[in-house]
């Protein structure tokens, strides 16, 4: 660790976190609009002093994408925010949507000195803010991007499906020349940040404007085509482009297999939060068309950030009551601690270590309660977290109107099942090669929650990175080499 | 954006729209759908694709006016656009020689049933149509239905037209006449399929039913349309929309197609209240 500026290590270790400002929960929670409201400048640069800017900056390589984060923080500290910005965005060109969504108590703040120092997750350098806040800034004060003065290759790329693995590679291919479409089978790109993640934690605005972005780089981005139903890839080979990347994502829901799970009021998480974000039910019958059923008790089955949004997506609209259940305890919750926090201030209920056995209905068919079990843990399984196991004769009913399903979602089928040269592991995700994202086919590559299965923006985006190296590769090159990883499993150390 | 090249009031509340998209035009097969969005806010909803033309790159849509989104489409103009048209979507029907083929069809049914009347008889198959509707009114594409298949029978429920009675008395008829057919394709409202399907289940005859179920991307990806087949939980728009009907549990799809019944009226209502004159004037009043 080095001093810095006029602060010792030792000072700065005192100084306490900058908060991020908030709508109140009893307010937020009768909107939609985003709950974090971002520091002003004087905040960050508040927090950007708490930084030691170690020598060693293991927050780095805490990163999927390896941001510079002590030299960003550095201009931030010096109210050059601007340049920091642009240091963000060598190796991040999603910064203001990884800001609100990426899990760094995962990642940088966990591996953090001050963190380690402090033993204390939530006394980390709220290295998120910073980076949302940068991005924010720059997209207000030079929101045109500067376009590369680069040599256009004329050589063409096709990109199925827009989220943010697909958006990182069109992004990155076109910044090295590349002729470059994007096909989206909904009618608006963004993938999983329209369609999934809620207004309240991802502003739809921000979205549109990375996708802007994108096409004053000169990519095209092409909307209601499913790539695998109407063209396949050998048509798109077929049409003169050179290479694909898959980035279909994880949008297959996984029901529990439970008695009553087709009930009305039961819905996967995809469905909920499509109606209430891709298609604005929120608003209907006014602005919008798309109904959903408003539940007055709401029970949603699941502990990650997908359960945390169907949960507070249910409050916002109007219900009463809305409850996760979730089979393990709040320790082992996927979700970030901020979204767990966020759904608790707002008075969603956490029933932990109960699990859902059957959702009754009346003689309508419509949803009116979930009968559940009370769990403990066991030994810990395949995932390291140990396994719930139900207790004997625990049994009870809590009262519903609506049901969400978020326990998980599997690979989108629709590619891998009409080119079947693309090989697939037994859960149906792609097989790519981990150092570059090649596929079995030759001129394929995928990247993302398709290939790694439901993920983070965050890695899907350093999934699209590595593969538009590889891309780029392969177009000068035009070598196809088969990659041993593809083939083989590393042999067990 | 897809241009309206027409959208024509071909029977009460019934338009025949005619849309430029060329992709699903040269790639579609019978059996397959749409997701139309009419325009921004608009909700997206499943159609079937009742004819298409390759070389002028257009697709036809047959649809009944049933609440707010199809209203809305019926009072659209030949040169307005839809915004969104994706598909083709949905496993084609599989089409080959079976021998004796009937194409059930019931009221806005029959137009998914004439792309697949069509290719059943382009197989080499002998093909009878059997068409139902509630009144001679309501009778869609006899005509067309009559240029492509061996020989129709039309019932219609008040006798107005054809013989009065139901598809299932027609094809009951049929099954009894000792030209038994060796497939029957049913595609109407949920209850005639439902009908048909246990008539063809104690004759014994293969039955295909098409569904139309509730539906938000049309891609596999929220579930929205799953319906219980042989036990099994199966997603209409990516495992079908044609499933074996003598294994789907139509009761449990009734149910679920009344999700949003309060909702829809209440969003057609409103929209039916400003647009009550233009909606009479092109005969698009939704019936019920």
């Amino acid at each position: 660790m080095s001093d810095d500026g006029n602060l010792t290590a030792k000072q700065r270790l005192k100084i306490p976190p900058v908060p991020m400002p908030e709508q109140p929960a009893d307010v937020r929670r009768a909107n939609i609009r985003e709950v974090p409201l971002g520091y002003t400048p004087d905040q960050a640069v508040a927090e950007a002093e708490r930084c030691l800017m170690c020598k060693k900056p293991v927050c780095i390589q805490g990163c999927p994408v390896e941001v510079d984060i002590p030299h960003f923080i550095r201009l931030v500290r010096e109210r050059r925010f601007h340049e920091a910005a642009l240091v963000v965005k060598q190796t991040n060109v999603l910064p203001a949507v990884c800001g609100r969504v990426c899990p760094q108590e995962d990642q940088c703040q966990q591996v953090c000195t001050v963190t380690k120092s402090h033993k204390d997750i939530h006394r980390s350098v709220k290295i998120g803010n910073l980076e949302r806040f940068v991005a924010d800034w720059d997209l207000e004060h030079h929101p045109d991007i500067e376009v590369p003065d680069v040599r256009k290759t004329g050589r063409r790329v096709a990109i199925v499906g827009s989220g943010p693995a697909g958006l990182t590679a069109a992004g990155d291919l076109a910044r090295m020349g590349h002729d470059v479409t994007v096909f989206e089978a909904l009618h608006r790109p963004g993938g999983v940040l329209v369609y999934g993640i809620p207004e309240f934690r991802l502003p739809k605005a921000i979205v549109d404007r990375e996708v802007d972005n994108l096409r004053r780089l000169g990519v095209r981005i092409v909307c209601n085509v499913a790539i695998g139903k109407s063209r396949t890839l050998e048509d798109l080979f077929r049409e003169g482009y050179e290479a694909v990347f898959v980035g279909t994502g994880a949008g297959l829901p996984i029901f529990k297999k439970i008695p009553g799970e087709n009930l009305l009021g039961v819905y996967s998480a995809n469905e909920y939060l499509t109606r209430a974000n891709l298609m604005d039910a929120y608003n209907f019958p006014h602005a919008s068309d798309t109904p959903i059923i408003r539940g007055h008790n709401v029970v949603t089955f699941g502990g990650g950030n997908v359960a945390m949004d169907a949960a507070r997506t249910a409050l916002r609209l109007g219900a009463e009551t809305s409850t996760i259940l979730y089979r393990r305890s709040e320790k082992e919750m996927p979700a970030r601690l901020d979204e767990i926090a966020h759904a608790k201030e707002e008075g969603v209920v956490l029933r932990m270590l109960q699990d859902a056995i059957e959702i009754l209905g009346d003689e309508d068919g419509w949803v009116t309660g979930v009968r559940c079990l009370r769990m403990a843990l066991g030994e810990p399984d395949a995932s390291g977290r140990r396994r719930p196991v139900p207790i004997e004769g625990s049994e009870f009913v809590i009262p519903a109107d609506v049901v969400v399903v978020a326990i998980g979602n599997g690979p989108n089928p629709l590619v891998p099942k009409t080119s079947p040269e693309i090989r697939t592991n037994k859960w149906g995700n792609i097989v790519a090669d981990p150092r570059t994202g090649k596929t079995s086919m030759r001129g394929v590559w995928a990247g993302g929650d398709i290939v790694l299965g439901a993920a983070t923006v965050i890695l899907a985006m350093g999934e699209g990175r590595k593969a538009a190296r590889s891309i780029d590769e392969y177009l000068r090159t035009g070598v196809w080499e088969e990659s041993p990883a593809a083939e083989a499993a590393p042999a067990p150390a | 954006m897809a241009a309206i090249l027409t959208n024509d009031n071909i029977a009460p509340a019934v338009f025949r729209m005619v849309v430029v998209a060329p992709e699903v035009a040269r790639s579609r097969r019978a059996g397959q759908f749409v997701i139309v969005r009419p325009g921004p806010g608009g909700e997206r909803i499943p159609l079937t694709i009742a004819d298409a033309d390759p070389e002028r790159g257009t697709i036809t849509l047959i649809y009944q006016v049933v609440g707010k989104t199809t209203a809305v489409m019926s009072l659209m103009d030949p040169g307005a656009e839809i915004a969104d048209v994706a598909g083709p979507l949905g496993q084609p029907t599989h089409v080959e020689r079976f021998g004796r083929v009937a194409c059930v069809g019931g009221g806005i049914g029959i137009a998914p049933l004439y792309p697949i009347a069509q290719a059943m008889k382009a197989a080499g198959n002998d093909v009878t149509a059997v068409l139902g509707a509630r009144t001679r009114d309501l009778l869609i594409l006899e005509p067309e239905m009559r240029a492509v298949v061996d020989r129709v029978v039309v019932v219609t429920d008040d006798g107005s037209y054809g013989a009065k009675g139901f598809v299932t008395d027609a094809l009951r008829g049929l099954i009894d006449s000792g030209e038994r057919p060796d497939l029957v394709v049913a595609i109407g409202p949920t209850i005639m399929m439902k009908m048909v399907s246990l008539l063809t289940k104690e004759a014994g005859v293969r039955t295909l039913v098409s569904l139309n179920t509730i539906m938000v991307d049309g891609t596999g990806m929220c579930g929205g349309c799953r319906v219980t087949v042989g036990g099994q939980v199966k997603f209409v728009c990516v495992d079908g929309p044609e499933f074996d009907g003598h294994q789907v549990d139509f009761d449990e799809m009734m149910k679920r197609l009344r999700t949003y019944r309060r909702q829809e009226a209440e969003s057609y209502e409103a929209f039916r209240t400003r647009h009550r004159c233009r909606l009479m004037e092109r005969n698009a009043e939704a019936r019920g």
